[in-house]
């Protein structure tokens, strides 16, 4: 029996990270908790790290190793700098925070990034079992995340819930995976892609194998009717967990369904086309119908993230490389939106004051102009409307189902986002035309409010100029 | 030498970048940020002057042009001109908004540097949409224009401020996103966004018909035109007097502008074979709308629903065409219903945006807009009511203003096309009469009707300079609409020969 060790050099930024989470976890228990920035530090120093050295070991073609269970190419890379970049953000804006509600623990940053090593690991999967491998860790991750403040009954609440549900979803994924492991011979998405390719009927285990499949992603996902944990865990988790829930992991969600969908199942795609549309249709609407009955401002950022995954989904199910390109840029930008808005609403909250309903933006203009025009442009972003990056967004997933001459679907998506505009208009309306009620004044670090202004800014720049981006997109999905 | 200057990129954004200025200098400094608004508001004026000059009116084709790659995916480009359609409206957004800014000057207290930065902006915006060349610039600025005026009625408007800016905003958004799926669905068809190859574009019937019902659905919410014409009024109402200016005088422009620039040339087909619902709804809006005008109570709801009748009369126009190309089988009166209908939309804004000048004077002095607490302003106001005597006749359509000429020239082509469409396009002239003369009435001349108006002042300077200015133009224009006519003489006849010739 011969050992043949995997080439390591494609993994790099994925064993950087996991090194450098061992690492924190052991310094952490060495430090005072007045050292704990030392923690904070070398997490975000992790992150950068990470990020320079995806943009150093760029993939020019696509490279697969560990025995074709992980592969690097130009997506990979693409999502894995922007899921770096979207968690350090998430960790800054967190950081005062944490300090405020003795959240600031090291646990917290190296279950983070954990998390991010499980979203490395979901992109650049290239079979089944690597895929299940790196969700299950971001999964057990953001369960135990949601529970770290656990005093709180609504916070324990929450994350019952998502582990109980999560751990359902997860079933019915390996559920699918055995079963398409018994229809192909295969976990390796390239064998099972070919082995699928061969059939000239499909296989009704492997299209059994197809829905479990994408049960599991839909929950991931949170796509209508999988999408019940979604506003709990919002609402449930403290700010800075929703947020970091809310953001990266989106990424590493679009990349899953992109590797197990069209890369692996790509010979299914008239069968999962299908499902997909009743999925979009069912997330655009409810999200954006529901959302206008919220008070609470992450419940309704929570729907609204439900209605966004809908759109998402328009450009995957169009099925052509244009639709992948829109759907990659959709989800990019999302996230740079999601970040933005669940930032905004940590910096309102304060020591023994949570940010938590719509009304406490009331008056924001008058409190602070600038940090309400940032998150007016995200709210707009969010309503798809022009200048902003968001418009973009939904106008390239939109001009990809036109393109396949489904402009019944396109009808329903623009009349959704018109009934969406709605609840990001009444975010907007309450800093700008209310009167506030409260009159303490919003304290933000430096480094923090240069990040949420680069934030805003780069929706409008991104407005105006999306071009670089949507190239970007187009290159990396094109090997 | 002109030509070689980016000009219309220079109005464009002249006004956005000086409106970003004015937000930095701060509301804590309004004295420096009114002056830099008004500086820009003028330069900006003085930079379009030079779009007139240079103009060249015998020819159709576009002028100024710039072009930049934009989004090359897409095949989207940052392509600006200007033809005899889009270069009267610049310059009419160009000279509103210096008086806006005027307008606001003393009025607005709360928060002047975003006041006038968002009319700056908003300016920008609006120039951008009547300068694009290209499909998708064009939905960019024409859907970004919701932002500021969302805000200009939101922050500084009356008390059911909130629920119409919403309506506003959500009305037109709801228009609008149905043109963008018929722009995508052109798009794939033609591999571009330049508005001029979809204007060459072959379509069926069927695709011209819902490409047309997207348009319309588009523009027609903009113009506004009975039944989408809900928002308008209580739009107007709510809007400080700014806002109500910039919505009358340019905003409602744009729907028409969209149908000369959009529906008549890229569905011409469609265009003929639904003109008779066009003309319908604007006969509506001409009669019905007219009564309606005559039983306000509040002067800002009176002039709003004037608005809508006289739009009417500019989709009359417009839609004419098509009706006595088929009857006469010649062209000959054709160009008089469009260019009607053009100088009917540059006279409008002059006209109504005097107008909401007028009752804002009222308003900063009373804080009403009934009209039954007025009564005997003259007495007190002098020389205020010999401006609003002058603006209301122009609004009645009295000849010797501007208000004139527009309905006069569509009243005679809808002549030509049916003695019907002319005697219902004619009650404008009696009911525009009636509700602005009554209104004048009842406001300016009689007894005082109050204590508060018997210590009402006159107007100041700077309202004097503001309201000579727009009653310069409306006289100007109705004694000599040549300067207006002439230059769209050629842009007119090149329309009218697109749209009569089939597209099938």
């Amino acid at each position: 029996m011969n050992f043949v060790a995997p080439d390591f050099t494609p993994v790099l930024p994925e064993l950087f990270v996991l090194t450098m989470a061992c690492a924190v976890l052991v310094i952490d228990v060495f430090l005072e908790q007045r050292q704990r920035h030392i923690t904070y530090g070398l997490a975000q120093l992790t992150l950068l790290g990470a990020a320079l050295l995806i943009l150093a070991t760029r993939a020019q073609a696509p490279v697969t190793t560990m025995f074709g269970h992980y592969i690097k190419d130009a997506m990979g890379d693409t999502l894995k700098l922007f899921v770096c970049l979207a968690s350090a953000a998430a960790f800054l804006y967190s950081r005062d925070y944490l300090r405020q509600r003795d959240l600031f623990k090291g646990e917290y940053f190296v279950l983070g990034l954990f998390g991010v090593l499980g979203m490395m690991v979901m992109v650049s999967a290239h079979s089944l079992l690597s895929v299940y491998l790196g969700l299950e860790l971001l999964s057990l991750s953001l369960y135990a995340l949601v529970a770290v403040d656990r005093d709180s009954p609504v916070a324990s609440e929450a994350a019952m819930k998502y582990f109980v549900l999560g751990s359902l979803a997860s079933g019915m994924l390996l559920y699918g995976i055995s079963m398409i492991y018994g229809a192909t011979g295969s976990v390796d998405l390239q064998v099972v892609a070919d082995a699928v390719a061969k059939q000239s009927s499909s296989d009704l285990v492997l299209v059994f194998g197809l829905v479990f499949l994408l049960v599991g992603l839909s929950f991931k996902l949170g796509a209508v009717p999988f999408h019940m944990w979604l506003p709990d865990i919002y609402q449930g988790a403290p700010t800075s967990v929703a947020l970091y829930i809310g953001s990266a992991p989106k990424l590493a969600a679009f990349a899953l369904v992109m590797r197990v969908l069209v890369d692996g199942l790509g010979g299914l795609q008239s069968d999962w086309q299908q499902m997909l549309i009743i999925l979009a249709v069912l997330s655009i609407a409810l999200g954006n119908l529901v959302a206008i009955a919220q008070s609470n401002i992450k419940r309704m950022l929570a729907y609204s993230t439900i209605s966004h995954i809908g759109f998402l989904l328009l450009g995957i199910l169009a099925g052509t490389p244009e639709g992948y390109t829109a759907s990659m840029f959709y989800a990019i930008v999302y996230v740079l939106m999601a970040v933005g808005a669940f930032g905004v609403v940590i910096l309102l909250s304060r020591t023994g004051f949570e940010a938590e309903n719509i009304d406490d933006f009331k008056g924001l203009n008058d409190r602070s102009p600038w940090l309400a025009f940032v998150m007016m442009m995200v709210m707009m972003s969010m309503a798809g409307i022009p200048f902003l990056a968001g418009f973009y967004a939904k106008w390239v997933v939109l001009q990809a189902v036109v393109d396949i001459g489904l402009v019944w679907l396109a009808i329903v998506g623009v009349l959704f986002s018109v009934i969406g505009a709605f609840y990001y208009l009444r975010v907007v309306k309450c800093m700008y035309f209310d009167k506030p009620e409260q009159s303490e004044a919003i304290e933000i670090s430096r480094d923090v409010e240069i990040a949420i202004s680069a934030n805003g800014l780069l929706l409008i720049v991104l407005g105006l100029y999306p071009t670089g981006l949507m190239a970007w997109c187009a290159a990396a999905l094109l090997n | 030498m002109l030509s070689e200057l980016p000009l219309l990129s220079l109005v464009i954004w002249l006004p956005i970048l000086g409106g970003i200025a004015v937000l930095f200098v701060g509301d804590e400094n309004p004295g420096r940020a009114k002056a830099l608004a008004l500086t820009v508001a003028i330069l900006t004026f003085l930079a379009g002057i030079p779009l007139y000059t240079a103009f060249d009116a015998a020819t159709a084709s576009m002028q100024f042009q710039e072009f930049l790659p934009w989004i090359p995916a897409f095949s989207a480009n940052y392509h600006l001109g200007v033809d005899g359609f889009s270069m009267p409206l610049i310059l009419l957004t160009a000279f509103m908004t210096v008086l806006v800014v005027i307008a606001g000057w003393e009025v607005i207290q709360y928060r002047i540097a975003q006041y006038m930065a968002a009319f700056l902006i908003m300016e920008g915006l609006m120039i951008g949409v009547f300068a694009a060349l290209d499909a998708l610039l064009f939905y960019v600025f024409f859907e970004a224009m919701l932002i500021p005026m969302f805000l200009i009625i939101g922050i500084w408007g009356g008390p059911r401020r909130v629920y119409a800016t919403l309506k506003f905003f959500l009305y037109t958004f709801l228009g609008s996103v149905f043109m963008l799926i018929a722009l995508i669905y052109m798009y794939n068809q033609a591999n571009s966004f330049e508005i001029l190859d979809f204007h060459k574009l072959p379509l069926t019937l069927t695709e011209q018909v819902l490409i047309f019902f997207a348009f319309l659905l588009g523009f027609s919410v903009k113009v506004p035109m009975w039944p989408v014409h809900t928002w308008l009024p209580d739009a107007h109402v709510e809007a400080p007097t700014g806002g109500s200016v910039i919505l009358a005088a340019i905003t409602l422009k744009i729907g028409g502008y969209g149908f000369l620039r959009f529906a008549l040339p890229i569905t011409p087909d469609a265009a003929g074979m639904l003109d008779w619902l066009i003309i319908a709804l604007s006969l509506i809006a001409v009669v019905y709308i007219g009564l309606v005008a005559l039983i306000q109570q509040d002067m800002k709801k009176l002039i709003a629903y004037s608005s809508i009748a006289h739009m009417g009369f500019v989709t009359l126009g417009f839609f004419i065409v098509f009706g006595l190309h088929r009857s006469t089988g010649s062209l000959s009166g054709a160009a008089m219903g469009i260019e009607g209908g053009m100088v009917q939309m540059v006279s409008h804004g002059f006209i109504s945006g005097a107008l909401f000048l007028c009752v804002g004077v009222l308003y900063d002095r009373m804080h009403s807009r009934q009209i039954k607490d007025y009564g005997g302003v003259v007495n007190t106001m002098p020389v205020f009511a010999a401006f609003m005597v002058l603006f209301g006749m122009a609004n009645a359509g009295l000849p010797g203003t501007s208000g004139f000429v527009g309905e006069f020239m569509v009243i005679l082509s809808s002549f030509k096309a049916g003695f019907w469409i002319a005697f219902l396009a004619s009650f404008t002239l009696i009911l525009g009469a009636a509700y602005t003369l009554w209104l004048v009435k009842r406001v300016i001349f009689g007894d005082i009707g109050n204590s508060h108006v018997a210590e009402l002042e006159d107007v100041s300077n700077r309202e004097i300079i503001m309201l000579s200015l727009l009653a310069a133009a409306v006289l100007l224009l109705g004694v000599w609409p040549d300067p207006l006519t002439s230059v769209m003489h050629a842009t007119v006849d090149n329309l009218l020969q697109h749209i009569t010739a089939t597209k099938l």
